[in-house]
């Protein structure tokens, strides 16, 4: 199995204060992973520093044969200005920016590619909605939609169900069920321990440090979590560093 | 009816140069209000409007009454200003609204400073409120051309900017475009301010800016309408300004701002979209 990413004793931080510790991982080209851990065990910093937006403090993430264009990252929520002027189509449409960049017509092939994109995450008929009149649900849709259209090898998703009603729950992991059927590597955030156990074939704990990477029943053992929670406890420094925005 | 609204601008000639200086501030202006506020930046137009003041103020200095000296000057000193609150945000704690407070008030001091030791007090007031009765032609050159390139700018960059006002970090993990596009973003409200500056005065020429901005967000809801509304509304607020200032002898850029203010007013009362009237309007609730 070729390796899609390796973390190699990679440690992230802001202003110098580490919130993923020397970290050594490889995760396999087309897994499926889950990234689980207490708050603040670095689980999004982890994120970030993989698609750059972090500069390791030190060791390195390093890409098998990746390119920035073959990740597609979908960040917390929050991160996206809801009240802004766009409709939903110009929105999802974005997911192409590797196609049309800041110049390229939207029209013919592509425009059917978006409309597919949409009607796959069951937004037809939302096209010229504002994004500000989607429910929680409908937005994560709209930002599901946008990856899709990314055609990416690798996707990294930060709590994607956080907020969104049980359907589109269901939507989203078919459609992550159906991205690891297609060979694609997903790495995913997340909180809930019964998703991951029921859909998530491999685990990545993480406590600041690694506490177990491999299968998810073997890594999402009662006595792993509880030693990441002492470890994320016994840590130096305020115990929510990841939720700190980047200056 | 002749008279009042179209007998000052035939007679006279200054009147009709204030006029175009007006519209084309209108029109550079506005646009980039509209993302100012849509990227909630409006008061990073009111703090780089000050800061361009100590830079006019010494092209002033150096050499009188000069429009080149004076442009130069401000594009350097809101420039500078822009890029140095940019990179204190980046490399310390401070945050950008706070570092842009901090070394707008800074150039502000200095600015009076050097614009009362040294010149009068009209010469203050010219360059705080304007001189929009007086443009020259190389003046209404200047506008002009601003106008254009900013419209232009905005043109080239109109993609990169909707994503980096709405969705930053989108915009960083699929292109390299997002500090240039916020730097070139910056870049044109510092020369709109300075267009503005020679028409309406530094204090005043960030009310055309972001007052037709504010006003349009009641009467529509996407880009295209909010430019529109908004340039339509500074146009308005230019001529009814002017024509107020002609008929009552009042200040002339001051009396265009507040008018802008006014229609700002009108719209969060009457404005169709999310304006206050609509709220006492009884509604038939849809049942279902």
């Amino acid at each position: 199995m070729r390796t899609a990413l390796a973390f190699e004793n990679l440690t992230l931080g802001y202003d110098s204060q580490a919130a993923v510790n020397n970290l050594e991982a490889d995760i396999a080209e087309g897994s499926l992973t889950a990234v689980v851990g207490p708050n603040g065990a670095g689980k999004s910093t982890l994120l970030r520093g993989v698609v750059g937006a972090l500069s390791p403090l030190e060791g390195r993430v390093a890409f098998g044969t990746l390119s920035r264009d073959d990740i597609a990252y979908l960040p917390q929520q929050s991160e996206i200005d809801w009240t802004f002027p766009l409709s939903v189509i110009d929105l999802v449409a974005m997911g192409l920016w590797h196609e049309i960049g800041p110049f390229g017509q939207l029209e013919g092939d592509r425009l059917a590619r978006v409309e597919a994109a949409l009607a796959a995450m069951g937004l037809t008929g939302f096209e010229n909605r504002p994004i500000g009149s989607l429910s929680g649900g409908q937005m994560q849709r709209t930002l599901f939609a946008r990856l899709l259209l990314q055609d990416a090898s690798l996707i990294l998703l930060d709590e994607p169900f956080t907020s969104v009603d049980a359907s589109t729950i269901a939507v989203l992991l078919d459609l992550i069920q159906r991205w690891h059927e297609e060979g694609l590597t997903v790495l995913t955030v997340l909180h809930d321990h019964e998703t991951v156990r029921t859909h998530f074939p491999k685990t990545l704990m993480l406590a600041r440090e690694l506490v177990a990477h491999g299968p998810t029943e073997q890594v999402l053992t009662a006595e792993n979590q509880s030693r990441a929670l002492e470890m994320c406890e016994a840590c130096d420094g305020p115990p929510h560093v990841c939720g700190r925005s980047v200056a | 009816m002749w008279d009042i609204v179209f007998q000052p601008f035939v007679e006279f000639g200054f009147m009709r140069r204030a006029l175009l200086g007006c519209v084309a501030i209108s029109v550079g202006a506005t646009p980039v209000g509209v993302f100012l506020m849509l990227r909630r930046m409006s008061l990073t137009g009111d703090a780089l409007a000050c800061a361009i003041l100590p830079g006019a103020a010494i092209g002033y200095l150096i050499a009188g009454f000069s429009l080149g000296a004076m442009t130069i000057g401000g594009v350097i000193a809101g420039m500078a200003v822009a890029l140095l609150a940019g990179l204190v945000t980046r490399i310390t704690v401070l945050r950008e609204d706070a570092s842009l407070a901090a070394f707008y008030l800074i150039s502000l001091a200095l600015g009076v400073l050097i614009v009362s030791t040294r010149g009068s007090n009209v010469d203050l007031m010219h360059v705080l409120f304007g001189t929009v009765l007086a443009l020259d032609d190389s003046a209404l050159i200047l506008l002009c051309s601003i106008t254009s390139l900013s419209l232009l700018t905005l043109a080239v960059f109109f993609r990169p900017l909707v994503l980096e006002c709405a969705d930053p970090h989108f915009l960083r993990s699929v292109s390299n475009l997002s500090a240039i596009t916020h730097f070139t973003f910056l870049a044109l409200v510092v020369l709109n301010l300075v267009a503005g500056f020679h028409g309406l005065g530094t204090l005043m020429s960030v009310g055309i800016m972001i007052l037709p901005a504010a006003a349009a967000r009641f009467w529509a809801s996407g880009i295209g309408g909010l430019v529109f509304v908004a340039i339509l509304s500074a146009i308005l607020a230019s001529i009814s300004g002017l024509l107020l200032s002609y008929h009552f002898n009042l200040p002339s850029g001051p009396a265009i701002i507040l008018v802008a203010g006014i229609i700002y007013g009108i719209s969060i009362i009457f404005g169709p979209v999310g304006g206050l009237a609509l709220r006492f309007i009884p509604r038939r609730q849809l049942e279902t």
